[in-house]
């Protein structure tokens, strides 16, 4: 199977998905001319035209209407935020609207409208251009939320999203382009709502998504090395979020940590947790414990922002914890 | 012969449009009744006093063409085609409503007939309609999309942000200013830095105009103007019409009192859109009393009608509740 980077597997989505259905078109800052301010839409340009991907002005909330507008009229739009930490500027468009013309029409209005771009923290870009948005977004009915962690889940996903008729968002993350995996060249989806056991274990569950399924992934292989073994569970998508396979791991391990990019307060990990104590309270235990964002801005300088965002070495020691080691 | 066809076909044409008038401003007057009755409730703004701009501009449209609005959209909904009874029921709260209770006076939608809504953000349908023109050049069509919105929402980025993407992409969108001097209760010199609201298509390059919103007549020349330039030529138009709602904003202010003078409104129902175009059709002797008469009593009729209908119709199930968040996905 090929081995490409998560970037050229997003593009390979877009790609294919705007062959199989000419009401698909991208539209967003930088995504024509310039192939994308972080290449995802290289050549794309070239081979659909400027009506199909559309380079807009710097116009966050006015270009994200104009995809609301029309999808309700039957296109299919993909906008893309250069970062969603832009896409606040459009969040009225986004809450107001995409999530809620259906239920507001009475389901006249169906609103097929893929959101992406990238989320969270990447390296030193401090307080404007580091947050992830998942407990935002995921909060609101009318939205899905999905979260890809791999080159593979990144094309599977985003194809999904194109081709559901109901408003997705997909948050992407900047330090995860680069990364590689194996991408089959044919056609495949992930359904939207479907976690993936990722690895394994029978010690403790870590309930992670997106991005942090990396940390995840690499804290279970050190932990492995001690003889503990932990099943990652990748949620993939954050609504409609899979409960089933949350509980199916705790249940089995008895123990778990929660990983999330984001802040602690009302984050998504408080979320799982619930879930766990409705579902799982007699198969607990320890209490279940979350590793996120410090709750304060990301700042710049290096060492600070190391110590404000989730990694490998609180993750083990949340582990750690549960465990009673 | 040939004359005398184009004064009847005119004749026609003015009672429609004043029949079309007189419609909405009965359909208003029982909404504010039921409204204090508690049959409506929420938020509820009445469009009485204009009229001419929803008559003017919509009896200009074709089936296929496409209309966006604002909460303010009770006038529309009804003029672009949509049942007195489907907009009452939907007021009241029932199932048989436009948008089967779920939206209520705001929020009025009807896909047969492309009534895109009411939309209660200000400002935040302009991109939306902005999109629906897009999407009409995308499929190469010959639509046009009217965008209706207050004199307030000029000074908000939504109308900006839009105004520049529709005279960037020359996008076949009509966007109607209907200044009716106030937003809310601030009234508009307290809140635009410029009067002329039409000006400010200058800025995007967009053709612009300013128009009596009270004579239907003017009204219907000037959209007719931006409604052919944007089908034939993909361009947009700013066309600002000057009108005066004669009720509060909404149902919870008084039509004066607070913000402008019993003297102001006075004045202004001396322009009454109706009233105009009912004596002009008198002087010219294209319309009699009793004409008037038998219209009044043929539309009290139908309103009653659109009142016993939604009064009959049951409120949505409570699994409705749960119903329209998501839609199956079948592509």
């Amino acid at each position: 199977m090929p081995i490409i980077t998560y970037r050229d597997a997003l593009n390979q989505a877009l790609r294919e998905e705007m062959h199989r259905d000419d009401r698909v078109f991208l539209m967003g800052e930088e995504v024509g001319v310039y192939n994308g301010a972080y290449k995802v839409s290289k050549g794309l340009l070239e081979e659909f035209g400027e009506m199909r991907v559309v380079d807009t002005p710097i116009t966050e909330l006015g270009f994200t209407g104009v995809g609301v507008g029309s999808a309700m009229v039957g296109l299919r739009p993909v906008i893309e935020f250069m970062t969603w930490n832009f896409a606040l500027l459009a969040i009225d468009q986004i809450v107001n609207a995409a999530a809620k013309m259906l239920y507001m029409s009475g389901g006249q209005f169906p609103m097929p409208m893929v959101f992406r771009g990238p989320n969270g923290a990447a390296l030193q870009l401090s307080a404007q251009h580091s947050q992830a948005w998942e407990s935002w977004l995921a909060h609101i009915p009318g939205l899905k939320v999905v979260t890809p962690g791999t080159p593979y889940d990144a094309k599977g996903l985003l194809k999904s999203a194109i081709r559901d008729d109901n408003p997705v968002i997909v948050l992407e993350a900047e330090m995860l382009y680069n990364t590689k995996g194996e991408v089959p060249d044919e056609d495949y989806v992930i359904p939207l709502g479907k976690a993936e056991l990722k690895r394994e274990g029978d010690h403790c569950s870590i309930i992670t998504s997106g991005k942090m399924a990396l940390v995840a992934m690499q804290a279970a292989d050190q932990m492995a090395k001690e003889g503990i073994r932990i099943d990652v569970v990748d949620l993939r998508t954050i609504r409609p979020m899979d409960v089933d396979a949350i509980t199916a791991s705790v249940r089995k391990t008895n123990r778990a940590v929660v990983l999330e990019e984001g802040w602690e307060v009302c984050g998504i990990g408080a979320q799982v947790v619930d879930y766990i104590q409705r579902d799982c309270f007699d198969h607990l235990d320890a209490p279940v414990l979350r590793v996120h964002q410090a709750d304060v801005p990301m700042p710049y300088a290096k060492a600070i922002e190391k110590a404000a965002k989730p990694d490998v070495a609180k993750t083990i020691a949340a582990v750690n914890k549960v465990m009673y080691r | 012969m040939a004359s005398k066809k184009k004064s009847d076909a005119d004749a026609a044409l003015h009672k429609e449009l004043l029949h079309s008038m007189i419609l909405q401003r009965r359909f208003e007057e029982k909404v504010a009744e039921a409204y204090a009755l508690g049959k409506i409730g929420g938020f509820c703004h009445l469009y009485i006093g204009q009229e001419a701009v929803s008559t003017g501009i919509l009896s200009l449209l074709r089936d296929d063409d496409y209309v966006l609005t604002t909460y303010r959209d009770h006038g529309q909904a009804i003029v672009r085609g949509m049942s007195p009874r489907s907009v009452m029921a939907e007021l009241f709260g029932r199932i048989d409503g436009c948008s089967r209770g779920k939206g209520g006076s705001m929020h009025l939608f009807d896909r047969h007939v492309n009534f895109l809504g009411g939309h209660g953000i200000v400002g935040a349908h302009v991109p939306m309609a902005t999109g629906v023109g897009f999407a009409i050049k995308y499929r190469g069509g010959d639509q046009v999309c009217i965008c209706f919105m207050g004199e307030a929402a000029v000074n908000n980025g939504a109308f900006h942000e839009s105004l520049n993407m529709a005279g960037l992409w020359r996008l076949p969108v009509v966007y109607v200013i209907e200044n009716n001097r106030y937003g809310m209760g601030t009234a508009v010199d307290r809140a635009s830095s410029i009067k002329d609201m039409y000006k400010r298509g200058d800025t995007y390059s967009i053709a612009n105009a300013v128009v009596d919103g009270q004579d239907v007549f003017a009204v219907r020349d000037a959209a007719q103007e931006a409604i052919d330039r944007a089908r034939k030529d993909y361009a947009p138009t700013l066309l600002e019409v000057r009108t005066y709602r004669f009720m509060g904003h909404s149902m919870s202010d008084a039509a004066s009192g607070t913000y402008r003078t019993k003297d102001e409104l006075e004045e202004y129902r001396k322009r009454d859109p109706i009233t105009l175009l009912e004596r002009r059709m008198l002087a010219d002797k294209t319309l009699s009393k009793s004409d008037v008469a038998g219209m009044e009593a043929e539309i009290a009729a139908t309103v009653q009608d659109s009142w016993d209908f939604a009064e009959n119709s049951p409120e949505p199930p409570l699994e409705a509740l749960y119903e329209d968040v998501y839609v199956e996905t079948t592509t």
